[in-house]
């Protein structure tokens, strides 16, 4: 029976052609569109190579320093990290870094920039780099504040041609380091692994930094298990009620949870309240969400109504076939069949689209580094989206068919 | 086999009420080739819908051997359309994007059995039509008397005990028409099935054993 109802429902959809048309090109844009987002998201914020512990991994990166009338928010400060952060129950390890500062050399007379981050190293023993040539710097030359650094592959190729560039010395933002590690690049949109220049943090112009209880840092705990993570981000802001805060006429508390990385980004969801240390993760998700349905909603509303219509032209067939003792299910049934195949069709070719869709992307330089790609977990989603929309858009129009009269259907359609 | 009691069928909408049939009496037994006939709008067509269990009548009763449908839910009456019931109507209702083989099939989709059986019925029954060698022909690719076949093999396809006709020959010229009035003969000779016939055509009528005449809703004999 499902072949005669594969083979009537391709005959269908060549029937009226222009309209199959339209409705793979509303069906295969539209999930093209959140395959996309899908990809991209995926790619910030999924799973990593750099990033293989991210599941347990907090991060520091917002802070709200707020009073009756004055708000301050920018990173944390490295005093604020440094004295509060530092041996919380259930972290494994600690890394704080600063945020990335666009950097220029010179070479040959000709100005390049770079992207550097100053870190701890911590940092290389929570995040797994892929080290081309050479390795990151310890304990000893943070201790020590080595002028020593890590490049990526591109500033090994601007830099030195490509050659093997351990040992070399590389100037940079008038500071010369001498290279004792090259790594893979790393996609700009994956924070914190990102940079092309990596340098201990202690090898900073000034010390200014390390009293600031505002500023430009940045810190991820590794925890010991996922169950700590909760017990983390507690006491940390519980140590934050009695941090001395500077300027404490016009401020009087200061907001800086550990979160997951994803709620550490819903902060900036215009609606979220950065003054709540708890987690604003679901306004960003209904955020999406109502984005996704609103968008997905409209060519799910005229599939509907494509829907609809099909079935009143096909009024005869489906009396003949309830005349001939077609059960409403099986007939509900039929019909979903022919539209989850449209939406497959669409589906598929949305997934083409979005192959060359993620390709022209990557290559125009969106984002640094970024190679969006559709793993088997985000066609997984696609297919699951297609799918998902057949039925939703193929269900009511499926149900109306159902309750056609035989008698009227025969006629053509008319109800009474 | 078919009993109709004091049926009456009425069709309201918000301004007007329109009697359909009034107070219908009629037994049909088993094997019996009876027609149907009356003027335009004298509810020939509502009365086949009935018997065949296509819509319910207002007040009255519908038996099919002895069972009384209004106590069946619609999958039981789906049910017996489909194991008892065969229809042909005027204007053939074949499925335009089908072969004439996966039209002949449509009444077997809705039992269990496998494809190679399916196939193997719709054979026989387009055999029984003369219409073997039109098997993966589509039904624009046939004569009008050609399609009546084809839904005729539909019809009987399943081996139903009663075949219900609506003008079988309306749309057909006198030969094709003559065609198809043998197919009918010959299966409620041969196969003894109960067949009513609604037409119009009165030398069709005479070939049936009974007419049953019907003005403005009501059985005149």
């Amino acid at each position: 029976m499902l072949n005669h109802y594969l083979v009537l429902a391709v005959k269908v959809l060549l029937r009226r052609k222009f309209f199959t048309f339209i409705s793979l090109f509303g069906i295969g844009f539209t999930l093209l569109v959140l395959t996309v987002v899908t990809a991209m998201f995926d790619h910030t914020f999924g799973p990593d190579a750099t990033e293989p512990r991210q599941d347990r991994t907090l991060y520091v990166d917002r802070a709200v320093m707020y009073g009756p009338r004055s708000t301050w928010s920018s990173n944390a400060g490295f005093k604020l990290l440094d004295q509060y952060a530092r041996n919380l129950p259930g972290v494994e390890r600690l890394s704080i870094y600063e945020g990335n500062r666009t950097v220029h050399s010179y070479i040959n007379g000709k100005k390049i920039a770079s992207s550097l981050k100053r870190t701890d190293d911590e940092f290389w023993k929570i995040l797994e780099f892929t080290f081309l040539e050479g390795g990151p710097y310890g304990t000893q030359e943070v201790a020590e504040a080595r002028f020593v650094a890590v490049i990526n592959a591109t500033t090994r190729r601007r830099f030195f041609d490509g050659r093997p560039s351990v040992g070399q010395t590389l100037e940079a933002d008038g500071q010369r380091f001498r290279v004792i590690g090259v790594v893979e690049d790393v996609s700009e949109l994956r924070t914190p692994p990102y940079a092309e220049i990596w340098v201990p943090y202690t090898t900073s112009k000034t010390d200014a930094y390390k009293k600031e209880i505002m500023g430009d840092w940045s810190a991820m705990a590794l925890a010991k298990d996922k169950a700590a993570m909760a017990s983390i981000h507690e006491e940390f802001n519980s140590r934050l009620l009695r941090v001395e805060l500077p300027d404490p006429k016009h401020y009087e508390a200061i907001v800086a949870p550990f979160e997951t990385k994803l709620e550490s980004f819903a902060r900036f969801v215009p609606t979220s309240d950065r003054k709540d240390p708890e987690s604003q993760v679901w306004k960003l998700v209904g955020l999406l969400a109502g984005l996704g349905l609103l968008f997905v909603l409209i060519p799910t509303v005229n599939l509907v109504n494509i829907n609809i219509s099909r079935i009143m032209e096909r009024a005869s067939e489906i009396g003949v076939r309830k005349a001939f003792g077609a059960p409403a299910r099986t007939l509900v049934g039929q019909f979903l069949v022919e539209n989850i195949l449209l939406t497959i069709v669409g589906g598929v070719a949305g997934f083409v689209g979005s192959i060359l869709a993620l390709r022209v992307i990557s290559q125009s330089g969106i984002a640094t580094y970024a190679r969006f790609t559709l793993n088997p977990r985000v066609f997984a989603y696609g297919m699951a989206m297609a799918v998902l929309f057949g039925l939703i858009s193929g269900v009511y129009p499926a149900w109306r068919m159902s309750r056609l009269n035989p008698v009227d259907a025969l006629k053509g359609g008319a109800s009474r | 086999m078919i009993q109709l009691q004091g049926i009456e069928k009425v069709y309201r909408t918000d301004r007007i009420e329109t009697v359909a049939l009034a107070d219908v009496n009629i037994r049909i037994g088993e094997g019996e080739f009876i027609s149907i006939m009356g003027p335009s709008g004298c509810g020939k067509s509502t009365l086949l819908n009935l018997m065949g269990l296509l819509d319910a009548p207002t007040r009255g009763s519908v038996q099919i051997n002895g069972s009384p449908i209004a106590t069946y839910r619609d999958r039981e009456v789906a049910a017996i359309r489909n194991k008892e019931i065969g229809f042909v109507f005027q204007v053939f209702h074949l499925i335009s994007d089908l072969s004439v083989l996966d039209n002949v099939q449509i009444p077997l989709l809705y039992r269990r059995m496998s494809n190679a059986q399916r196939r193997t019925l719709a054979e026989a029954a387009l055999d029984r039509v003369g219409l073997s060698a039109r098997i993966h022909h589509f039904p624009s690719q046939l004569s009008g008397g050609q399609q009546q076949r084809v839904a005729i093999a539909r019809a009987i396809v399943g081996r139903p005990r009663i075949l219900l006709a609506d003008e079988p020959t309306g749309n057909l010229d006198s030969q094709m028409g003559d065609e198809v009035m043998g197919i009918l003969k010959t299966l409620s000779h041969e196969d003894k099935t109960t067949i009513v016939m609604v037409t119009h055509d009165q030398q069709k009528a005479d070939q049936t054993e009974r007419i049953v005449r019907l003005f403005d809703g009501r059985q005149v004999n």
